[in-house]
């Protein structure tokens, strides 16, 4: 190993950042090591050059570092994740660093925790259904592997026990093949990381998962590497072990807000919200990293969560998201408080892959003009729920309070469920159907006639015998002649 | 290229590299950064400084660094072998690239737009001893089964065609020699370069003056924009603009479709690259690939090469309409441009306008759409080429005060506004009726051979236009007053309303009929439902009561018309035979 030189040419230090003044060879985006008067070592990296001032952001905070005695050590790479399959199991600080028990990570090899950006040729299209089990992602926003799906949360909100519902029960239809969960905490809470990981344990996934845990504590600056360690390491695991990697990052408003941090540090010209104006930039480097590649077993599926501050959505940190990824899942506070749960808004939501992954030979053929029918239905029913709450229920026609009535039983049926109930694709596809037997045949515009045929008669013979469709025309016709 | 190397990089800042000893560089000259040679491109020059904003991440350049400049701008290589190409947004050629570097991108690699190997086969069309011009056709190539590449005299050569052969070359190749008036032999190769922050050169603008015909029901009908055109999709996330450019991308009238995907998704290029060489074209049958150019610089890829990537597709687009051909260019979006702007300026420490844009935002999206337009092309035979530009925009929150969409709004004549309360309802494309415009309406009757028909179509469009706008009144009136205060007429008009809205207006992309509508089929389909409503309207005169009108048997089948195929479009025409059969039913019996 060469010798690397020391500097004690500190001159600036200012919030997150210190200037470093005589150096030479300093590179840019490459790290450094910070050597306290007391001995102990800070990380920092390289973020602008000129001439000999290097400009260094300090990963773990700049609190007692003085400009006369720190030592800094130019390491000459950018940072680095070793990577090995022994990753699995174990638990990392937010800067990559074991933070269990366990023995160091012997690597098989380093690899810039920047990664570098899939050629958009060499990309598969994500098309493999996820069953989850939860039926508004499964009947309505399908997840399937390589997609990145966010959930929208707010405070308060239970997306802690959505996510880790996801890492238990997400599964590919009839397949049994490797997988793993890579978890990132970001400026989140003890409680919450633990909470993870204790599920984890309970169903011994714990084994498969590799976790990055920056807390609410733990320094803030630390939190810009932490999404980068975690899907480096995903990377690793999919594309050299040939694993499914579900990736979990949690809370990206906390990463944001680091990241606004340095910004503002730099003086830089903020943008909204005092955001820094490549903030849509960032966020794409961290989200695109999941996909699937051509000629590879493996894939990353990410989902990401965050929070919205005051449940805004046009929000910086949520709006950026959301022309990123390809949809969003969006929680909702009046379903949470009525106990519905998972309380998934299911309105705004969306996944954009869902028409790639449903279907005949993927899910059902009915799928896709189930889901269109079911969100007309239940946005004419919430529609009619304001026109209600405005005009009192007595002002509304009586399609409208049909529609209302089959809003509130899809809420609580549909869209409520247990953190615990796994529903196969099946239940959710005959609960959508059942749900919408209480319209006549002609109101289901969105459905083919082919598909009312086959899959609606056997959830009418359940209820009252109806008349069908041409009847009801004569019989209207009949009533008109009196 | 010749490549001097001069100059010493004295600072690095993300995108940006600040180098000295660089006399004698111009403006916008493309250099090669440290040793790993990364591609950047002067931005600003102050003594012997330059400020290069670099294409490829700049991870591990410091100062000390070498910088060699090429001497030349950014330039894209015009010729054979661009169509059915994927490129990034400095044209180097994606599929390629997978080939020789692997699935991630690796940085500082310089690979050719064109193919240097593969050979073409060339057919002159002039003879020699012919004079020519800048723009002159000399041959072709056929390049697909869809595109005859036109081979074009560069600009500024002219003089005699001292020989031209016929034969299978490279791009690099000579195929004619042009002696000029001073005696000077200017080579002729099927390749020619051009500046892309340069228009190419015509030799008259004209007005725009038929209508691009989309197959998207509510674009062609109310929204149509014109060959030579530009038009601009703005919405908050999940409203569809991707879909609606994929759609146009697909279905759209032109010759050549060049697709931009600016600062977006991986996967959404994946489902380009996947899907459109399964798709047929529905007027030659063949592949949609065989004419279309995709660029793709995603949002993970380098910024500054996002901001080239317009420039990068707009030319390619230019050089085809040269050829007299009708181009459409889809820029996706041209918000994460303006964003790459953004970033390059704030690197430069210019002084920030709104939004921390750089102040001349307004004036580069401006020429940008100005290179749209239908053309008299330069040179012979004489020829007429159009490029149309459809730029998505996506501002933050959907909020259509942001600076991008206020520039672009001054300059394109078609605004289709996305709404996200129509995406919630699932209603795509989720263009809103009542504030989207089109400056090109008047030409929607030219797209009809029939006269006839042309003339019923604006008046149909007009009448389903004026019951739309009346919706939006008597809902006002359902709000406060509740339903029972309308008269059956009014009740009339609103089910007609959601007729248009639901039967005509909605179409599904995923559909494998609806996803595209014929002129024709548009014009059966809006007839049908005004039909409804005119035979409607007799039969409450005849006092009928509405609720049974609405009850309807026909009224499914009117649902169902737009998945009825092109093929069998008579049994439209049958439809409307039986609302007025049903309709007249009724009013008889209310009459006895």
């Amino acid at each position: 190993m060469r010798s690397l030189k020391e500097y004690q040419t500190v001159t600036n230090i200012s919030g997150p950042l210190m200037m470093v003044e005589m150096v030479d060879e300093a590179k840019y985006a490459h790290i450094v090591d910070i050597e306290l008067a007391d001995g102990s070592i800070r990380h920092g990296q390289i973020l602008q050059v000129e001439r000999d001032k290097a400009l260094v952001q300090v990963f773990e905070g700049t609190s007692g570092i003085d400009v006369e005695r720190a030592t800094v050590r130019f390491l000459g790479r950018p940072l680095e994740l070793g990577v090995s399959r022994d990753l699995l199991g174990r638990v990392f600080s937010g800067l990559g660093a074991p933070k269990d028990d366990g023995p160091a990570i012997i690597p098989d090899k380093r690899l810039d925790i920047n990664g570098r950006p899939i050629n958009p040729f060499a990309r598969d299209y994500p098309n493999e259904f996820i069953q989850t089990g939860i039926s508004t992602i499964d009947g309505l926003n399908p997840l399937v592997r390589g997609q990145k799906l966010p959930i929208f949360s707010g405070a308060g909100l239970p997306h802690d026990k959505i996510t880790a519902q996801l890492a238990r029960q997400a599964a590919v239809l009839g397949k049994e093949e490797e997988f793993a969960v890579v978890f990132a905490a970001m400026g989140i809470t003890f409680e919450a990381a633990q909470f993870f990981i204790d599920d984890l344990q309970q169903t011994g996934a714990i084994e498969r998962a590799v976790m990055f845990v920056n807390l609410a504590n733990d320094p803030a600056i630390e939190r810009i590497a932490t999404p980068r360690f975690a899907l480096t390491a995903a990377e690793y695991l999919a594309f050299d072990l040939d694993m499914h990697v579900l990736v979990i990052l949690n809370d990206m408003t906390n990463y944001c807000e680091a990241l606004r941090e340095i910004s503002a540090a730099r003086k830089e010209v903020p943008g909204r919200r005092g955001y820094p104006g490549y903030l849509y930039t960032d966020l794409a480097t961290v989200y695109e990293r999941a996909g699937r590649i051509k000629g590879k077993t493996g894939s990353i599926t990410m989902v990401p969560v965050l929070t919205m501050p005051e449940d805004d959505k046009t929000h910086p940190v949520p709006d950026l998201t959301g022309y990123i990824t390809e949809g969003q899942i969006i929680l909702s506070r009046s379903l949470h408080r009525k106990a519905i749960a998972p309380p998934v808004d299911v309105l705004p939501s969306l996944s954009r892959l869902k028409d790639k992954g449903i279907g005949e030979g993927k899910t059902r053929e009915d799928h896709a003009d189930l889901y269109n029918q079911l969100y007309a239905a239940y946005a004419h029913g919430k529609e009619a729920q304001e026109l209600a709450t405005i005009m009192g229920e007595a002002a509304l026609s009586d399609e409208d309070r049909k529609y209302m009535a089959f809003a509130d039983r899809f809420e609580v049926r549909y869209i409520g469920q247990d953190y615990y109930e796994n529903r196969t694709v099946e239940q959710t596809l005959d609960l959508g159907w059942e749900l919408l037997s209480m319209f006549e045949n002609v109101e289901l515009k969105r459905i083919d006639v082919k598909l009312i045929e086959k899959y609606m008669p056997r959830f009418r013979s359940k209820k009252e015998p109806q008349v069908d469709e041409q009847n009801t025309a004569d019989a209207g016709t009949a009533e008109g002649t009196e | 290229m010749s490549e001097t190397s001069k100059g010493k990089i004295v600072k690095v800042a993300g995108p940006v590299v600040v180098a000295e000893g660089m006399t004698g560089s111009r403006m916008y000259d493309v250099v090669r950064v440290g040793e790993l040679k990364l591609i950047g491109e002067i931005v600003e020059l102050k003594g012997d400084t330059a400020s290069i904003q670099v294409y490829e991440e700049t991870t591990g350049i410091g100062p000390g660094g070498p910088v060699a400049d090429t001497e030349a701008p950014l330039s894209v290589e015009l010729g054979p072998g661009l169509i059915e190409s994927i490129y990034d947004g400095i044209q180097r050629p994606l599929d390629d690239l997978v080939e020789a570097e692997g699935s991630f991108m690796s940085r500082g690699s310089s690979m050719p737009g064109l193919s240097r190997e593969k050979k073409w086969h060339f057919k002159p069309t002039v003879r020699q001893g012919a004079e020519v011009g800048p723009g002159d056709i000399i041959g072709q190539v056929d390049e697909t089964t869809l595109v005859k590449h036109k081979i074009m005299i560069p600009p500024v050569i002219a003089g005699k065609l001292k020989s031209i052969k016929k034969g299978d070359f490279t791009v690099e190749d000579t195929v004619a020699v042009v002696e000029d008036g001073n005696g000077r032999e200017h080579q002729i190769r099927l390749m020619q370069r051009w500046p892309v922050r340069n228009a190419r050169q015509t030799q008259k603008r004209l007005a725009p003056n038929t209508v691009l015909v989309t197959g998207q029901r509510v674009i062609d009908a109310f929204f149509p924009i014109a060959k030579g055109g530009t038009a601009c999709v703005p919405g908050p996330f999940g409203t569809g603009k991707t879909v609606v450019q994929h759609q146009l991308a697909k279905w759209v009238d032109a010759d050549i479709v060049v697709y931009v995907g600016c600062g977006e998704r991986g996967n959404e290029m994946t489902d380009v690259l996947t899907e459109f060489p399964k798709l047929k074209d529905p007027r030659s049958g063949e592949p949609l690939m065989k004419r279309s150019i995709l660029i793709a610089n995603t949002s993970n890829m380098p910024v500054a090469a996002r901001e080239a990537s317009v420039y990068t597709g707009i030319t390619i687009a230019e050089y085809f309409r040269d050829m007299g051909y009708s181009v459409a260019l889809m820029a996706d979006s041209t918000s994460r441009w303006a964003e790459a702007m953004r970033e390059i300026s704030t690197r430069l420490e210019e002084m920030p306008a709104e939004e921390g844009y750089p102040a001349y935002l307004a004036a580069r999206i401006a020429s940008f759409y100005e290179r749209a337009g239908r053309v008299q092309c330069l040179g012979n035979p004489q020829r007429e080429g159009t490029l149309s530009i459809i730029g998505a925009v996506s501002p933050p929150g959907g909020d259509l005060s942001d600076s991008v969409v206020q520039a672009t709004l001054h300059v394109v004549k078609v605004f289709w506004s996305l709404r996200g309360r129509l995406a919630y309802q699932r209603h795509f494309p989720a263009i809103d009726w009542l504030t989207s415009y089109s400056f090109y309406k008047q030409y929607l009757k030219d797209c009809f051979e029939d006269t006839e028909q042309g003339e019923e179509m604006e008046r149909f469009t007009v009448e389903a236009m004026g019951l739309l706008e009346q919706e939006a009144e008597l809902l006002e009136i359902v709000r406060l007053v509740g339903a029972e205060a309308l008269s059956p007429k009014d009740r009339l008009a609103l089910e007609t309303t959601r007729s248009i809205r639901e039967d005509f207006l909605h179409q599904n992309a995923f559909h494998k009929v609806d996803t595209y509508t014929s002129m024709t089929k548009q014009y059966e389909l809006l007839k049908t439902v005004l039909h409804f409503h005119k035979e409607g309207l007799a039969a409450v005169d005849a006092g009928v009561d509405t609720a049974q009108i609405f009850k309807l048997a026909i009224r499914e089948e009117i649902a169902r018309a737009k998945y009825i195929s092109e093929s069998e479009m008579d049994k439209i025409s049958e439809i409307r035979e039986r609302i007025t059969e049903q309709t007249k039913q009724l009013a008889g019996s209310a009459v006895s």
